[in-house]
C-alpha cells in the first residue's frame, strides 16, 4: 500500500520561506547569444529583425537590438548552481514525483547586448491539497532579475508540483 | 513595420492570428542548445517512456512559453511591450505535434499610464487539446 503522508512540507521549506537565496550573476549578454536564441524559438522561420539586425533595431523605439523576453542569460554556466532542497527530486517516499505546474513572468526593462544580469530567488509560498495524484504540494518560487544599472528586468513566479 | 496594432484598434473578442509550429527534435534540440536544457526526457524516447509518457520523448514547457510570446510579438509589432505572461502546462507536447498559439482579447484599459490589453491565451495541439492555458498583458502604443 502506498505511503500516506500527512504533509509534503519539509522543515527546509518552513525554514526558508521568504528568504532570498544567494545572488547569481550572468556572463555579459552577447549579440550572438540573442541571435541564436531567437533562431531557436522561431525555428524554422526567420526571427524578427529586432533580435539580429542592429541597423533595423536602431530605427525602433528600443534604439538597438534587444533580447526576446524569454531569453535566459544564465544558460551555460561553467558550474551549475545548486538547486534548493525543495526543488530537488527525492530518492523515495512522499513527494518523490514532480512536474512543472506553470509560471508567471512580468517584464520590465529589456535585456540588451552587454548587459550583466543578477538574479535572486526565494521560496514565496505553497499550498497543499488532495488531488487525483494524492496529496499534492504546489510550491511557488519567486525570482527577480536586475541589470547592471539596478533596473528590474523580470519577475518570475514558478510553480513546482510535488506529489 | 514596427507598429502593427494600436490600442484604439483593439476590441474585446479580437483574436490573435494563429501562430503554428510542427514540433520535433529539430525544434527541441535547438532550444536545448541555447537554454542548456539537456534533459533525457526531451532527448530520448526510452527516457520519455520511463517518465510515463508512452509516446517517448516530449517537448519543453519553456519552448511553448516562448511560442506564446512569439505569437503576441508577431501580431503586435516591435513597438509594443509584453508586460506579463502566465500559463499552466496542462498537457504534453508530443513529437510531431502541430502546436498553434491562440489568443482572445478579454479586456483593455489604461492603468498606471499604460494602454494595457488583457488576453486569454493557449497553445492548442492538432487534436484540439488545450495544452498551455494562460493570460497575457500587453502594452500598446496610442494613435494619439
Amino acid at each position: 500500500m502506498a505511503e500516506q503522508a500527512d504533509t509534503l512540507v519539509t522543515p527546509d521549506m518552513i525554514r526558508n520561506k521568504g528568504v532570498w537565496g544567494r545572488e547569481v550573476v550572468s556572463y555579459p549578454v552577447s549579440v550572438s547569444d540573442i541571435r541564436k536564441w531567437a533562431i531557436a524559438v522561431y525555428w524554422p522561420h526567420t526571427p524578427p529583425r529586432l533580435f539580429w539586425d542592429e541597423q533595423y533595431a536602431r530605427t525602433t523605439r528600443w534604439g538597438g537590438i534587444i533580447a526576446p523576453q524569454d531569453f535566459n542569460p544564465f544558460a551555460w554556466p561553467v558550474k551549475s548552481p545548486t538547486l534548493p532542497e525543495f526543488a530537488m527530486p527525492r530518492e523515495g517516499g512522499k513527494g518523490r514525483r514532480g512536474m512543472n505546474g506553470g509560471q508567471t513572468d512580468t517584464y520590465f526593462v529589456p535585456m540588451r547586448p552587454g548587459d550583466v544580469i543578477r538574479a535572486r530567488t526565494r521560496l514565496r509560498d505553497w499550498n497543499e491539497r488532495p488531488t487525483r495524484l494524492g496529496l499534492t504540494l504546489f510550491i511557488y518560487t519567486e525570482t527577480e532579475w536586475w541589470n547592471q544599472d539596478n533596473q528590474l528586468v523580470k519577475r518570475h513566479i514558478q510553480n513546482f508540483i510535488r506529489y | 513595420m514596427a507598429v502593427n496594432v494600436y490600442f484604439e484598434d483593439i476590441r474585446i473578442g479580437d483574436q490573435v492570428p494563429a501562430w503554428s509550429r510542427k514540433t520535433d527534435f529539430m525544434n527541441w534540440n535547438r532550444y536545448a542548445a541555447v537554454n542548456d536544457e539537456f534533459i533525457y526526457i526531451h532527448m530520448d524516447d526510452e527516457a520519455g517512456r520511463a517518465a510515463a509518457n508512452p509516446q517517448g520523448a516530449f517537448g519543453m514547457g519553456n519552448l511553448r512559453f516562448a511560442y506564446i510570446l512569439n505569437a503576441l510579438r508577431d501580431w503586435l509589432g516591435d513597438e509594443t511591450e509584453i508586460r506579463e505572461l502566465y500559463c499552466e502546462f496542462r498537457a504534453i507536447n508530443q513529437k510531431n505535434d502541430v502546436l498553434t498559439v491562440t489568443g482572445t482579447v478579454a479586456d483593455k484599459r489604461v492603468e498606471e499610464g499604460e494602454n494595457r490589453v488583457y488576453l486569454d491565451v493557449d497553445v492548442v495541439n492538432q487534436n484540439g487539446v488545450k495544452t498551455t492555458p494562460g493570460q497575457a498583458i500587453v502594452v500598446l502604443p496610442s494613435r494619439g
